[in-house]
């Protein structure tokens, strides 16, 4: 099999890619401007934030009882947790990209890219459930 | 006695406003160098904004994630990056990436500031003397570049012409991709610079196929080493969202200034800029200028 037997699963992807990364893009510019107008407060005022974004994050979570991992979720109501919403979809595009194209390249046995493509998957699901999270 | 000029006595709403500015010239510069945002992004705003070097890396990674997730569909439609050839690379450097990430937010900051300064610099070093090939030799493909399927033929747009390709090298290709995966996640850069002379210079790769595998490949190992950040609440919307907007128009700008500015002279000022920034970071690290 080369990259000739491989534009179906381009295509798929680019499809998933562009309409993923469309959708992240309007919820980033709406839930920026919700923040930005003060349309929804924010958990951290912004004069507030001035005064500890040269901490390093540990520290600043510390000092304004930020949360780690998906806490955000508990915030979103919050402007600028608003924002994780599609910081965490823009992230999430590729994972599902892979998705799409993983039951066409098991369907048509090409079983190397099968596997590096559920392993891809794996890995990112890792990364965004905080498996591999940072120490501080 | 008094001390002269503090951050702290800065408005806060000058910073986001200059995010903007800086991002834009940076959008506009790293179109016409070929360079991607993240590269300049990260040493610029780590070395003369006030924000802590944690939020800068993470906002460089979501800076460079953005701007690859939104060019490489049209890419692949118009088969100038091959999935084929980013899957696996992508693969190793996203693991290793997730590494990087972890340890640059374990460093002490003033190591991370040193690290970061000698790593642009020797960037600044490669653009200068690395050479590429429009179309390199590549007089057999290796064992597993066979098994990977890793073969095909380019259609170049701009000629007209189609050009058969195989890689070669292939497990050098992806040691490489590694160490690019772990810079990039210890830094938040973007990794075009590191990206396309691997997979061009060293692989074998097409030139244009390379730039657009590039950006593609970048969307993944990005994507890895963001997930550390933003799971350590290190994503500050008030630093992100003006930069994306910034490099994005900025980018776009750069896009329609291609046909008219020469690329030499606008790499020149590149190399000279990440000169100046790697600097800045050395200095800063070391403490004689914080």
């Amino acid at each position: 099999m080369d990259e000739e037997s491989f534009s179906a699963e381009e295509h798929a992807y680019a499809r998933w890619l562009d309409l993923g990364t469309r959708v992240g893009f309007a919820i980033l510019i709406g839930s920026f401007l919700a923040y930005a107008l003060g349309l929804v407060p924010p958990h951290v005022p912004v004069e507030e934030l001035a005064k500890v974004w040269t901490l390093p994050v540990d520290q600043y979570r510390a000092a304004v009882g930020a949360p780690a991992g998906w806490g955000w979720l508990r915030l979103a109501a919050h402007g600028d947790y608003l924002n994780y919403f599609a910081i965490a979809f823009l992230a999430l595009v590729t994972a599902l990209c892979y998705l799409r194209i993983l039951p066409r390249l098991a369907a048509r046995n090409d079983r190397i890219y099968a596997w590096i493509a559920a392993l891809e998957i794996v890995v990112l699901v890792a990364a965004a459930a905080g498996i591999a999270g940072a120490p501080h | 006695m008094q001390r002269g000029f503090s951050l702290d006595a800065v408005p806060w709403w000058i910073w986001p406003v200059a995010l903007f500015a800086v991002s834009f010239v940076i959008g506009i510069i790293g179109v016409l160098a070929g360079v991607g945002g993240g590269v300049l992004f990260v040493p610029i705003v780590g070395g003369f904004f006030p924000f802590h070097l944690d939020f800068v890396r993470a906002a460089g990674l979501l800076l460079a994630l953005t701007g690859a997730l939104s060019a490489a569909p049209r890419l692949l439609r118009a088969r100038m990056a091959s999935l084929r050839i980013a899957m696996p690379l992508a693969l190793i450097g996203s693991i290793t990436s997730i590494a990087g990430a972890w340890i640059g937010l374990a460093l002490p900051t003033h190591v991370a500031q040193m690290a970061l300064g000698a790593t642009i610099l020797a960037i600044a070093l490669l653009m200068l003397l690395a050479e590429k090939s429009e179309f390199p030799e590549v007089p057999a493909q290796d064992r597993l570049s066979r098994k990977l399927g890793l073969s095909g033929t380019f259609h170049d747009p701009a000629t007209g012409r189609d050009h058969d390709w195989r890689i070669h090298r292939t497990p050098h290709g992806l040691f490489a991709f590694a160490g690019i995966g772990l810079l990039a996640g210890m830094f938040g850069l973007g990794a075009g610079w590191a990206n396309v002379p691997a997979l061009n210079l060293l692989m074998g790769v097409p030139l244009k196929l390379a730039v657009g595998t590039s950006g593609l490949v970048l969307s993944v190992i990005d994507t890895s080493a963001a997930w550390v950040y933003i799971n350590q609440g290190a994503v500050l919307p008030i630093l992100v969202a003006p930069s994306i907007a910034g490099v994005m128009l900025g980018a776009k700008i750069g896009a329609r200034l291609l046909r008219v500015v020469r690329a030499g002279t606008v790499r020149r000022i590149v190399v000279a800029l990440l000169l100046a920034a790697g600097a800045r970071a050395l200095l800063k690290g070391t403490g004689v200028w914080s």
